[in-house]
């Protein structure tokens, strides 16, 4: 990464190297945080994450495919959210916790 | 001004980004998550992507992220406890971090071949006729599975939401 005055236009790597980053992020939210939305939220910074990545290779290779997947991330997502958020509402009111680590039935 | 933009809305995704990570409460990461999508939108733009920074905002921070509000007040979710974490953990996590970010940097400016930097305006078929030609000609099939997915999530939900489970 070449340091000094700012080019006036980036490399799409760059925007990779932002994507990865955020990807890390969503890994590192998803393993500490104990808190079962937050958890859930940690998921989707890893969807948008990957949905950037799409966006530039698209962008790289002058096609319109990725913007076509990254669609089908964001359809998936909301499928996914709607699903998972009605699991949260049955795991609370069976269990009155938002805790991860109180919902071990299946660990014993 | 490309790279300005750039390093603006990088700046906000990742602080955002952080900031999502180490909130204790759901609303705070709720918020943070909001943020990070705006940047993201933003950045679509500047790859060319309208059609898909529209979505992504009216789709993600839009609907999706309303969902997640709503069960936070539903459930009145309160502050998580306080994690505990060990001495190692407290004092190498950090370095560490930073060191696989800086890693991670490192080869993907190495194994990605020299490419022309990004410009805006350079990628013209991100309009929404465009994605729409290619969604109903070569991605049919996947258009229509989804739909069915769709409609198999919202049983769910409904059947999730009213019963019930033991």
């Amino acid at each position: 990464m070449p340091l000094g005055p700012l080019p006036a236009a980036v490399p799409p790597s760059w925007y990779l190297t932002l994507s990865a980053i955020l990807f890390a992020l969503g890994v590192l939210g998803f393993l500490l945080r104990r808190n079962i939305i937050t958890v859930f939220m940690s998921i989707e910074l890893m969807l948008n994450a990957v949905n950037l990545s799409f966006i530039t290779f698209s962008y790289m290779l002058k096609r319109v495919d990725g913007h076509i997947f990254s669609f089908f991330v964001m359809v998936v997502a909301a499928a996914e959210a709607a699903v998972g958020l009605a699991i949260i509402l049955t795991v609370f009111k069976n269990r009155q916790t938002l805790e991860i680590d109180e919902v071990s039935t299946l660990k014993n | 001004m490309d790279a300005l933009l750039f390093m603006i809305f990088a700046a906000i995704a990742v602080i955002c980004g952080i900031n999502l990570v180490v909130q204790t409460h759901p609303i705070s990461s709720a918020l943070s998550l909001v943020g990070v999508m705006g940047a993201l939108a933003a950045l679509y733009l500047l790859l060319g992507g309208e059609f898909i920074a529209a979505a992504q905002l009216v789709v993600y921070a839009g609907a999706i992220m309303v969902l997640f509000v709503f069960v936070i007040m539903l459930l009145n979710a309160g502050t998580e406890k306080k994690l505990t974490v060990r001495p190692l953990g407290k004092y190498l996590g950090a370095p560490l971090l930073l060191l696989f970010f800086g890693m991670m940097a490192y080869l993907i400016q190495r194994i990605l071949p020299e490419s022309s930097p990004v410009v805006f305006g350079a990628f013209q078929s991100g309009t929404a006729a465009e994605i729409g030609k290619s969604l109903f000609t070569v991605y049919l099939l996947p258009f229509e599975v989804t739909s069915v997915l769709i409609l198999i999530a919202i049983l769910g939900a409904i059947v999730l939401a009213r019963k019930e489970v033991d």
